[in-house]
């Protein structure tokens, strides 16, 4: 019997991706194990395997298109012998992911169980699927009647950016009729209309191409990692009590260390040290163990309860050509530096060729930014949800310092750390800093 | 006398009172005038008097099936003077009732008719006295009366209008019911229970001819039933009355005439709005078809005069008025969210025997419409409490858009349809569609099961039939 072969979700995170790269064709042959095809998702490229043997029938999403929902059919598995339009219904299934395309633009579902409802094929006794578009911005529940939704996902019209006319600013059917399909929001209009459309009485920002005359700019259409930076970082600066604590830290040991540390690796045949620790490793490390005295810091914030993370789980900010993104070292708490700066350049060197898998950046207890190379002094972060506390750290350089009311020279580097209010308040986020100081002052202290 | 309101409402029925008491609510200075009893035609000689009417002639009905229940009497009789002296006490004290609304919202009722003098004034007249007062904002609620043609003029002893049709002071042993809506089945249906004769005149192809054709062929086929001659597609030419009786002339589509003798006639043809001598034309307030033409807010144009209610336009019933008085005082009072009045949501309850409910789209104003519909039907007889009520005759009928699943009608006739009807009334003011109403959990045994029943049957997928 022929089967829909689904958007797999490659993370349990993942509501929807890119379908980058079919690497089949309709009438190949596939058995389990195979590559089919690549699918992209927010920050990273994944290949995607055949579980079952049989022929590739139809393929339903060409490649190249984006915001494929999870669980949406993209190709059709015959059977031997079978013909391609045999059993399943093609037109449906399109007519399907047509909606979960179009669905994309919306800002993310409010429940993902709600996702594969939208893109299966719906059932003929009930007449038509739930619709995907259930949320404003992330958590906000969007009022409309069941009608209204029905009618939006028939029509391809985006709820969320409509505003309603029903009782409370329901969105109802007329709503929807009077909305043109996919004109509620140009796509390229993005993320900070919806955002801005969301909450009342603040005004969405105008699509910045009105204010400036047309060819004097080049446009780049946003791809899945700037989507989904500025969906995650709007959300995050929108919705999360930001506050922030500026400590200055003194790295004259660390330094010292280093150098020690880093002139005793050993060589390997090619005169290449086996490590070569970076500040960013000790500062690593440190945050780790502070975090493990500090675990009120190394917690997320839930509507209904706080979770307090048994391990220190430390993301590290990476800046790619494209974006970024925070993998993360697991367990940072357990491992040596040098573990930790192997992992580090691993994960980073595989960041950019778009190879991370969402296992190895979705989660953390805490994050680490540091623009230090690039000369910054100072700078605050914003929080990498579902984490809560994240440092930026600056550079060390040469300051002048006053020790015991003399003044002196010292390599100093400036923390400004950014703390969720709701999860970690001023004095304990100002304890764990403390703490962190005195890890990067005197290394040797994490030993005890 | 003068005196400064916020709000002076022109009549004290459904709509006009309704309007007064949600302005008093919202702080507004609010005064009724009204020329009669306060509840107007609905609580006086409309919806309620009838309503007590039909509930003696269902009693007679139910008396001649005592034996199916297990009861044996004979010899039982009604009296015509004691059915209509309860239909009046139900009236009065309904309408002492809505004095004491008034009462309890500091509303001024002023006893007269009032005249438009200018936007903001009203010269109110009560036993040749007049005075003038004034009110930021006047709501016209007049209501209507019953229409009358050339020749079809009711002379309130052997030719009545619904109010004489209310009162009857002797029981008719034949009647002639001219016009088959709400009003005109409603007394044929109490006349005809109680054991008079009676034919209905309908001048359409059909009677109840707003409801949906297959719930009109259902009544009509149970009125027949019953006894009553339906004369569809007749007109009633020529009223000739005798001594104790009036000589009908009827001529059919064909143009084939038949006189028929009747002890009374009940003119039932519709209604025309109570425009006259209000000082509409000064104050520049248009009227159309005897109605004023108002937007949907109530809007007459002349900035701080408003109109609802029958004075308005369809449908003539005492809800909607009471609706746009709602919407109205609210307007008036500067309440933030306001909508209009959505007549598709007006559900309609015409209350013979078997009743009748309805809301929204016919079968076939749906398929007019151009839209893909799918119909859901359910019989009385595959329901439990109907079956156990003794009430198996009847049917529910639900018409969806195919592609949205849109409730766009519904449909009923038979046993309490009429307290039914607002289950649909709320999925369609809710935009609820099929599959709300599928998951809606209906109580078992009750006759509201098959409104499921009949969304389900949408589907082919109704459970007990």
């Amino acid at each position: 019997m022929a089967t829909n072969i689904l958007m797999p979700a490659l993370s349990p995170t993942m509501e929807e991706g890119k379908l980058a790269k079919w690497l089949v064709k309709e009438g190949d042959t596939v058995k389990s194990g195979d590559i089919l095809a690549e699918i992209e998702t927010d920050k990273a490229t994944m290949e995607f395997e055949a579980v079952d043997e049989g022929k590739i029938g139809k393929i339903l999403v060409p490649e190249g298109s984006e915001g494929v929902k999870v669980n949406a059919p993209i190709a059709v598995l015959l059977d031997e012998g079978e013909k391609a339009d045999a059993v399943v219904d093609i037109s449906a299934a399109m007519k399907d992911i047509k909606a979960a395309v179009k669905a994309e633009v919306a800002p993310k579902a409010e429940a993902k169980t709600e996702a594969p409802k939208a893109a299966a094929p719906a059932a003929p006794a009930s007449g038509g699927g739930a619709t995907p578009q259930t949320s404003k911005t992330d958590g906000a529940r969007l009022f409309a009647s069941p009608l209204a939704r029905r009618i939006a996902a028939t029509k391809g019209v985006d709820l969320s950016a409509l505003s309603g006319s029903g009782p409370r600013g329901r969105i109802v059917k007329s709503d929807v009729e009077n909305a043109k399909p996919g004109a509620a929001k140009p796509a390229a209009a993005g993320a900070p209309a919806a955002a801005a459309g969301g909450i009342p009485g603040v005004a969405p920002l105008p699509d910045a191409r009105l204010l400036y005359p047309a060819g004097s700019y080049v446009e780049t259409p946003h791809d899945s990692m700037r989507k989904a930076i500025a969906k995650r970082l709007t959300s995050a600066k929108t919705l999360i009590p930001h506050y922030y604590l500026t400590v200055d830290c003194n790295l004259d040991a660390l330094m010292a260390a280093r150098e020690k540390m880093n002139a005793a690796a050993p060589k390997g045949k090619d005169k290449v040290p086996a490590y070569k620790l970076s500040v960013n490793d000790f500062i690593i490390k440190a945050s780790a163990m502070a975090l493990m005295k500090h675990p009120d810091v190394n917690a997320s914030w839930t509507d209904t309860a706080i979770l307090r993370h048994k391990d220190a789980d430390v993301g590290v900010a990476v800046a790619l050509d494209f974006g970024l993104i925070t993998p993360i070292i697991f367990k940072a708490q357990t491992k040596g530096l040098v573990e930790i700066s192997a992992e580090v350049k691993s994960l980073a060197a595989r960041a950019k060729e778009k190879k991370l898998k969402p296992s190895e950046y979705e989660g953390g207890g805490f994050s680490v930014s540091n623009l230090g190379m690039y000369g910054i002094k100072n700078f605050t972060s914003i929080i990498n949800p579902p984490q809560s506390c994240i440092i930026a750290v600056g550079a060390g350089e040469q300051r002048a310092i006053v020790k015991d009311g003399k003044l002196d020279i010292g390599v100093v580097m400036t923390v400004t750390m950014s703390a969720d209010h709701r999860v970690v308040d001023g004095g304990t986020g100002a304890k764990f800093l403390q703490t962190l100081k005195t890890f990067i002052e005197e290394p040797a202290s994490m030993l005890l | 006398m003068s005196d400064a309101y916020d709000v002076i409402v022109v009549g004290g029925g459904p709509g006009g009172y309704v309007c007064a008491i949600r302005c008093a609510q919202l702080g507004l200075k609010t005064a009724v005038v009204e020329r009669d009893r306060m509840g107007g035609i609905c609580l006086n000689w409309g919806c309620i008097p009838t309503k007590a009417l039909l509930r003696s002639s269902e009693i007679w009905h139910l008396m001649h099936r005592l034996n199916e229940f297990g009861f044996s009497a004979d010899n039982f009789k009604f009296d015509i003077a004691k059915i209509v002296a309860r239909s009046r006490a139900v009236s009065k004290q309904l309408s002492d009732g809505v004095s004491f609304l008034m009462k309890k919202h500091k509303i001024t009722v002023i006893p007269g008719e009032a005249e438009l003098t200018a936007k903001d004034k009203l010269s109110v007249t009560k036993d040749g006295k007049s005075a003038d007062y004034t009110a930021k904002n006047i709501v016209l609620a007049t209501g209507a009366r019953a229409r009358t043609l050339p020749g079809l003029e009711p002379d309130g002893k052997l030719i009545w209008t619904y109010r004489e049709a209310m009162i009857p002071e002797s029981f008719p042993k034949s009647l002639v019911v001219v016009g088959s809506g709400a009003i005109g089945i409603e007394f044929a249906s109490f006349y005809r229970t109680l054991g008079a004769e009676v034919t209905v005149v309908e001048v359409l192809d059909r009677v109840l001819p707003v409801e949906d054709e297959e719930i009109s062929a259902f009544a009509a086929k149970a009125f027949t039933k019953q006894g009553m001659k339906l004369k569809v597609g007749t007109q009633v030419t020529e009223l000739k009355k005798g001594a104790d009786n009036v000589t009908c002339t009827l001529k059919d589509k064909a143009g084939k005439t038949e006189q028929l003798t009747v002890d009374r006639v009940i003119l039932a043809m519709g209604i025309v709005g109570n425009v006259e001598n209000i000082g509409l034309e000064a104050a520049g307030i248009k009227v159309e078809k005897t109605h004023v033409v108002a937007g949907k807010y109530g809007e007459t144009g002349v900035d701080g005069v408003w109109a609802i209610g029958d004075l308005v336009g369809a449908p003539w019933l005492a809800h909607k008025a009471m609706h746009e008085g709602v919407i109205v005082a609210e307007k008036i009072a500067g309440v933030k969210g306001v909508h209009p009045l959505n007549t598709s949501n007006v559900p309609g309850c015409t209350y013979c025997w078997p009743q009748v409910a309805s809301v929204g789209l016919t079968e076939a104003a749906a398929k007019a419409t151009g839209r893909k519909i799918k119909v859901g039907k359910f019989p009385f007889i595959g329901n439990g409490k109907a079956i156990a009520l003794g009430e198996a005759e009847g049917l529910v009928k639900t018409v969806f858009d195919a592609e949205t699943g849109e409730l766009l009608g519904a449909h009923m006739i038979g046993a309490e349809v009429t307290e039914l009807i607002q289950g649909y009334t709320i999925a369609k003011s809710g935009e609820l569609t099929d599959q709300e109403l599928a998951h809606t959990i209906f109580p078992h045994p009750t006759l509201s099961e098959m409104m499921h029943e009949a969304v389900l049957a949408a589907d082919g997928a109704a459970l007990h039939i």
